[in-house]
């Protein structure tokens, strides 16, 4: 189970001070997929990477299966089974995709077969893109898939996916939407998805509408997903609502 | 093992040219401490002392497929300084793997220096895979210096891929390289040089796309550590119709300093040259990433530089 209690974090800015997020307290049992949704700037992506690690809260805790994260490295964070799926996923000269599978399994070598499994499930074909460098030489879509089958490489408890929708097209993404519904549907990770994707929102137990750093509407699926369909007709604001 | 190697040597061997045990198939020559402490040849290569100076020549015959010469030079007595001169004459048609490359072991007071010239004539339609690691190692206080001088002429349509990389340990080089390319004949050079501590690097390359349809890459890869220092100079030629390419990536770490100097020059309007230099420090967001797979800062730090250097 994953526990935010009161998270808040601000950063200083000319005029003062700003709240990115403010006094956030959220519950996510175990194997439930939670859908995040709101506006651009709400703090989605903000409150994802305080949960793995990556942005460090000016108050609040976080607690992890009962253990408390907050002062915790990423490191230490990945190897208590969170993992996190960049929005814009790094490149790398001189690291291929079979490599950071592997890397993601913290196998010393994955076998290929396995590594094979992983990118098929993202709709790569394996044999094209295995002994591929992770670099520019791969489209934004690709690295995308990439960085998804490395989530789906590890030993996980907890996967956080940010918009893992961008960039990836109409066929593939057909393709994840089955795959994360497969381990949805048997539990495999409790799962944290920032999307704005219809999909991926009804394959949600529950969604929270994050704006200006709070939640603003938290519930299930079939109760929140009606008005927020509602609510986006063209010029709508979703703060508002 | 042969009698006149013993556990440092073989060590040193399998870092520079990847012998286990001393031992490669195909030719064998292994330079020790300015004397030849092993020599095979065989039917296809010939190698021979050279009379009017330190060095050999190595002679390759037309037709040779598949076949690999290793003439890695170890030094392990400190304060050794020596200059050697290889020349070798690959035949035409020939399809060969040369393995060289420098180790030393200085546990001394003394500097201790290889200055390698080699200098490679390529037959018509040859294909060579020229593969050059340099390595250095000790607890003295001696310096390893290495100072290797590589030329290459290809005749028409022959192809050079080079290889070279500084692993480790070698406080000083300087290394120059030349490479003309004669009608239809190609060359890929890639460049590894990871420095650290307060080693000092110079690497000065020309490549001469002389031939019409030659053509050229240059792929220059390093890393600078701690107060280390590198200077590149990688120069493409053009002077008939051709196709360059020059791409420098540097690394840059602590207290280093790295400048990159790509230059090209064309000499007639069908030669297409290209240069791309950066230097940069390990993206933050690649430490990230790996970190969110389990490993630590320093392991990802290790693994990047790894990868990038590979």
């Amino acid at each position: 189970m994953l526990e935010l209690k009161n998270i808040c974090f601000s950063v200083s800015t000319p005029d003062g001070k700003t709240d990115i997020i403010n006094d956030i307290s959220l519950t996510i049992d175990d194997g439930k997929l939670v859908v995040l949704t709101g506006p651009n700037g709400g703090g989605k992506t903000t409150l994802a990477k305080i949960i793995m690690g990556l942005v460090t809260p000016t108050s609040g805790r976080i607690l992890w299966n009962g253990t408390d994260i907050t002062d915790m490295s990423i490191t230490e964070r990945a190897n208590l089974g969170i993992s996190y799926g960049f929005q814009q996923p790094p490149r790398f000269k001189g690291i291929k995709v079979g490599d950071l599978l592997s890397i993601a399994s913290g196998k010393k070598l994955l076998k290929r077969t396995e590594a094979c499994t992983y990118l098929t499930r993202v709709g790569l074909c394996a044999a094209d893109y295995i002994d591929r460098d992770v670099d520019t030489s791969l489209s934004g879509g690709e690295v995308k898939r990439i960085e998804i089958a490395t989530i789906l490489a590890r030993p996980t408890g907890l996967m956080i996916l940010d918009e893992p929708e961008a960039g990836i097209d109409l066929w593939s993404f057909a393709k994840l939407t089955e795959t994360f519904g497969q381990i949805h549907e048997k539990r495999e990770s409790t799962m944290i998805i920032i999307s704005h994707q219809e999909r991926i929102i009804s394959l949600a137990d529950e969604i929270v509408i994050i704006s200006g750093g709070q939640v603003s509407k938290r519930g299930k699926t079939e109760d929140i997903f009606p008005s927020i369909m509602a609510g986006t007709f063209s010029g709508s604001c979703p703060a508002r609502q | 093992m042969s009698e006149k190697l013993n556990a440092v040597d073989t060590a040193l061997l399998e870092t520079i040219a990847d012998m286990t045990d001393g031992k490669a198939a195909g030719a064998v020559n292994i330079r020790k401490d300015c004397g030849c402490a092993q020599r095979v040849t065989t039917e296809n290569i010939d190698i021979r002392n050279k009379e009017d100076k330190p060095g050999i020549d190595i002679i390759i015959k037309p037709g040779t497929k598949k076949e690999t010469c290793h003439i890695p030079v170890i030094i392990t007595e400190s304060g050794l300084i020596e200059t050697v001169y290889n020349d070798f004459y690959i035949g035409e048609d020939a399809d060969v793997t040369i393995i060289a490359g420098c180790g030393i072991h200085n546990c001394g007071d003394g500097e201790s220096r290889h200055d390698g010239i080699h200098t490679l004539h390529i037959g018509k339609n040859a294909r060579v895979n020229y593969v050059e690691k340099h390595y250095g190692e000790g607890d003295g206080n001696g310096k390893n210096a290495m100072n290797p001088v590589t030329i290459a002429y290809l005749d028409e349509g022959a192809f050079l891929k080079m290889d070279t990389s500084q692993i480790k340990g070698i406080d000083s080089t300087n290394r120059d390289t030349k490479i003309v390319c004669g009608a239809g004949a190609e060359t890929v050079i890639t460049e590894r040089l990871q420095t650290h501590g307060d080693q000092r690097a110079e690497s000065n390359m020309e490549i001469i796309l002389d031939g019409s349809d030659s053509r050229g890459r240059v792929i220059s890869r390093s890393v600078a550590q701690d107060r280390s220092q590198q200077i590149f100079y990688p120069k493409m030629t053009g002077n008939d119709k051709c196709f360059g390419h020059v791409q420098c990536d540097s690394i840059i770490m602590d207290s280093a300093k790295i400048s990159s100097i790509p230059a090209i020059v064309a000499n007639s309007t069908e030669a297409e040259l290209i240069h791309e230099a950066a230097i940069g420090k390990i993206a933050g967001d690649q430490l990230l990433k790996l970190e969110t797979l389990g490993l630590t800062r320093e392991e990802a730090e290790e693994r990047i530089l790894k990868g990038f250097l590979s």
